[in-house]
C-alpha cells in the first residue's frame, strides 16, 4: 500500500510543479494584469470615488473594498488557471501522458485544484502588497481569513476543471468568467453592503456563492460581514462536496477525455 | 521482488473486445488477440480498421462497451495499476505539451509513474542519448523537427522501464536513414532486454522485417492472425526484379512471363512458387537478353495484406 500512496503522492507533486512551471513560464500573463487592474480598482473606487462615498459598514471605503477586491482576483485566477491549463492539455492531447500513467482520477483532481490554488493565492498575495500602498491590511482572525482564502479558491479551481472537461474550443474557457463569475462577483458584496440593496434583491444576493466567500473573508480581515460564519462555511464546504463529486463521476465516465 | 516473477503467460490478451461509439459504429466485433512475452509482433489494417482503437482501448484512452483486456495477467480494470506500469504507448499524433522543455516532458511522465526526481533524471538523461535528443533537452518541444518529436515520444515511453510497448506509427514521415536508426535501437530493446513490442505501420516493409507474428484486422475483425513466416508462405507467387547488363533498343514482348517494364533496362515478372530459375534463363537467354542481376521484391508482405484485406 506505501508503494501506491508514494506513487501517488509523486504524481501529485509533478503535475502541481507543472502547473506552477507554467504559469510561472508566463508570469506576465497571470500575475501582472491582476496587479494592474487592482490598481486602477484602488484609484477609482476606492480612492477618486470612494472618498465621496464615505463609510461603508463602518468602515472607510477603501477599506471596505480590500477584501473583497483580493477575493475576486484569487477566485479568477484559480477558475482560469485549471480550466485554461486543462483545456489546453487536452487540446494538445498531452492529457493523454496522464491518462495511460497509473494515475487514479482522484490525483488528477487534487494536481489541477492546487494548481489553481497555487495561483489565486500567489495573485492573492500580490493584490494585497498593492492594497499595501492605498489602505492599511490587518488581519481580524487568521484562520477565518485562510480557511476562507483556501477553501474559495479550491471550490473555484473545481469549477475551473469541470468548464474545461465540458470545453471543446478555447471560447468556451472563457464564457463562464465573461457571463457568470464577473457579474456574480460584482454583485457579490465586493462594492457595498448587501444592506444598501432593496430587501427582494437582498434575498436573491443570498443565492449568490459568492456573496459568502467575500463577505467570510471580509471578517477575517475586517470582523465585519453580512452573512454569518456558519452559512459562509456551510455553503463553501457544501459546494466542495458537491463539486468534487460532479467532476469524479465526470472523469469516471471519461467526459471529453475519453472517447 | 519483480511482479512479473511468477507469470508465463501472453504479454497482451485480448478477449471478446468489443467498441461501439457514441454515433453507434462499431469499430471492434468481439475480437481476440493474444501477444506472447518478448514478441515483436505487427498489428495491421487499413485505415479506420480498428487499430487504434484496439490500442487506444489497451492504453486507457478509450473506453471498451465489452470484452476484457489484460497485459502480463493484469486486468486493465480491475489490476490497471500494474497493467499500466507495465505498459506504454507511442502514440501515431504528438501528444506532449508543445511549449514545454524535452527533458522536463520526460521527467514529468516519469513522475507520473511514481519514480522520485533523482532517478527520474538519471533515466531522461539514458533515453534521450539513446536516442540522440540529448543535444536537445533544454529545447520547447515545437522547436524539435518531426524525427525528433518521435524519438522524444518513445524516450517519453520508456523512462518507466516497460515490458510492453504499443508503437502507433511510429516511423510516418519519418527519414530513412532515422527510421533504420530507429528500428536499431527497439530490435535492441525487444532482444536485449526482453520488453515486448507491438507495431502498427503502413511500411509493410518494416513489418516484414522486424516483426515475428503478425496479425490483420479489418472492418473490426481479426482476419488474421499467425506468425510472418506462416503468412508469408500463403503467396503463391512472388516478384522478381530483372536488371538487364544493357539497356535494350526494342523491348522483347517475353509473351509466357508478361514483364512489367520499369525502364529499358529493368523489368519485373511474377512467377509460381516453386518456379526453377533456370526456366527464366532459358527464355531470357532464347531472347538473347544479358542479365545482370535478378532479385526477388521486397513487397511480399505488402500483396498479401491488400489481398487479404480485399478478400
Amino acid at each position: 500500500m506505501n508503494g501506491f500512496l508514494s506513487t501517488y503522492w509523486i504524481a501529485f507533486n509533478t503535475i502541481l510543479v507543472k502547473e506552477v512551471r507554467r504559469f510561472m513560464r508566463i508570469w506576465q500573463q497571470p500575475l501582472l494584469p491582476p496587479a494592474i487592474t487592482m490598481t486602477l480598482y484602488f484609484i477609482i473606487f476606492g480612492n477618486l470615488i470612494g472618498s465621496r462615498i464615505g463609510e461603508m459598514s463602518g468602515l472607510n471605503y477603501m477599506s471596505f473594498i480590500m477584501p473583497g477586491l483580493i477575493m475576486m482576483s484569487v477566485i479568477n485566477n484559480a477558475y482560469s488557471n485549471v480550466s485554461s491549463s486543462f483545456f489546453s492539455n487536452k487540446f494538445q492531447r498531452s492529457v493523454e501522458e496522464l491518462l495511460v500513467a497509473p494515475v487514479p482520477n482522484s490525483v488528477i483532481l487534487w494536481g489541477y485544484v492546487f494548481g489553481g490554488v497555487t495561483r489565486g493565492i500567489l495573485t492573492g498575495v500580490i493584490v494585497t502588497i498593492v492594497a499595501l500602498f492605498f489602505t492599511d491590511v490587518s488581519v481580524f482572525n487568521f484562520w477565518v481569513l485562510t480557511s476562507v482564502i483556501l477553501l474559495s479558491s479550491i471550490l473555484f479551481s473545481l469549477g475551473g476543471f469541470i468548464n474545461a472537461l465540458y470545453a471543446n474550443k478555447f471560447d468556451d474557457v472563457s464564457i463562464i468568467p465573461t457571463f457568470v463569475l464577473t457579474p456574480l462577483s460584482y454583485l457579490g458584496g465586493v462594492f457595498f453592503s448587501t444592506d444598501l440593496l432593496p430587501a427582494a434583491w437582498q434575498v436573491v444576493a443570498q443565492f449568490n456563492p459568492i456573496l459568502y466567500m467575500v463577505n467570510g473573508f471580509r471578517y477575517g480581515m475586517l470582523g465585519v460581514s453580512d452573512v454569518s460564519l456558519v452559512a459562509c462555511y456551510s455553503i463553501l464546504i457544501g459546494t466542495i462536496i458537491v463539486l468534487y463529486a460532479y467532476s469524479m463521476w465526470l472523469l469516471k465516465r471519461g467526459k471529453g477525455i475519453r472517447q | 521482488m519483480n511482479i512479473l516473477d511468477d507469470y508465463s503467460g501472453p504479454a497482451l490478451k485480448i478477449s471478446g473486445l468489443n467498441k461501439v461509439y457514441d454515433n453507434g459504429f462499431e469499430a471492434l466485433k468481439g475480437i481476440d488477440l493474444e501477444v506472447k512475452q518478448g514478441d515483436f509482433f505487427a498489428l495491421l489494417g487499413p485505415n479506420g480498421a480498428g487499430k487504434s482503437t484496439t490500442l487506444g482501448i489497451v492504453s486507457g484512452l478509450v473506453n471498451k462497451t465489452s470484452g476484457s483486456v489484460s497485459v502480463y495477467g493484469r486486468d486493465i480494470e480491475g489490476d490497471w495499476y500494474d497493467a499500466k506500469r507495465l505498459l506504454a504507448v507511442v502514440p501515431q499524433e504528438f501528444n506532449f505539451n508543445q511549449f514545454e522543455k524535452v527533458q522536463d516532458i520526460v521527467i514529468t511522465q516519469a513522475g507520473y509513474y511514481g519514480i522520485p526526481t533523482k532517478l527520474a533524471k538519471e533515466r531522461t538523461e539514458k533515453y534521450l542519448k539513446a536516442l540522440d535528443i540529448w543535444d536537445k533537452r533544454d529545447v520547447p518541444s515545437r522547436m524539435l523537427s518531426g524525427g525528433m518529436k518521435r524519438r522524444l515520444m518513445i524516450a517519453r515511453a520508456l523512462v518507466h522501464n516497460p515490458k510492453l510497448l504499443i508503437l502507433d506509427e511510429p516511423t510516418a514521415g519519418v527519414d530513412i536513414e532515422l527510421r533504420i536508426s530507429m528500428w536499431e535501437y527497439l530490435v535492441k530493446l525487444n532482444k536485449e532486454e526482453g520488453t515486448t513490442i507491438i507495431l502498427t505501420t503502413h511500411y509493410l516493409e518494416e513489418a516484414e522485417s522486424l516483426c515475428e507474428n503478425i496479425a490483420i484486422i479489418n472492418q473490426g475483425d481479426i482476419v488474421k492472425n499467425t506468425s510472418m513466416k506462416a503468412l508469408l508462405q500463403e503467396l503463391h507467387k512472388q516478384t522478381l526484379v530483372v536488371d538487364l547488363a544493357e539497356p535494350c533498343a526494342k523491348r522483347p514482348e517475353l509473351t509466357e512471363l508478361q514483364p512489367v517494364w520499369m525502364d529499358d533496362s529493368c523489368f519485373e515478372v511474377d512467377v509460381e512458387k516453386g518456379t526453377a530459375i533456370n526456366e527464366l534463363f532459358d527464355v531470357f537467354n532464347k531472347e538473347g537478353l544479358s542479365i545482370s542481376g535478378i532479385r526477388p521484391k521486397s513487397n511480399r508482405l505488402e500483396t498479401l495484406f491488400v489481398n487479404t484485406v480485399r478478400s
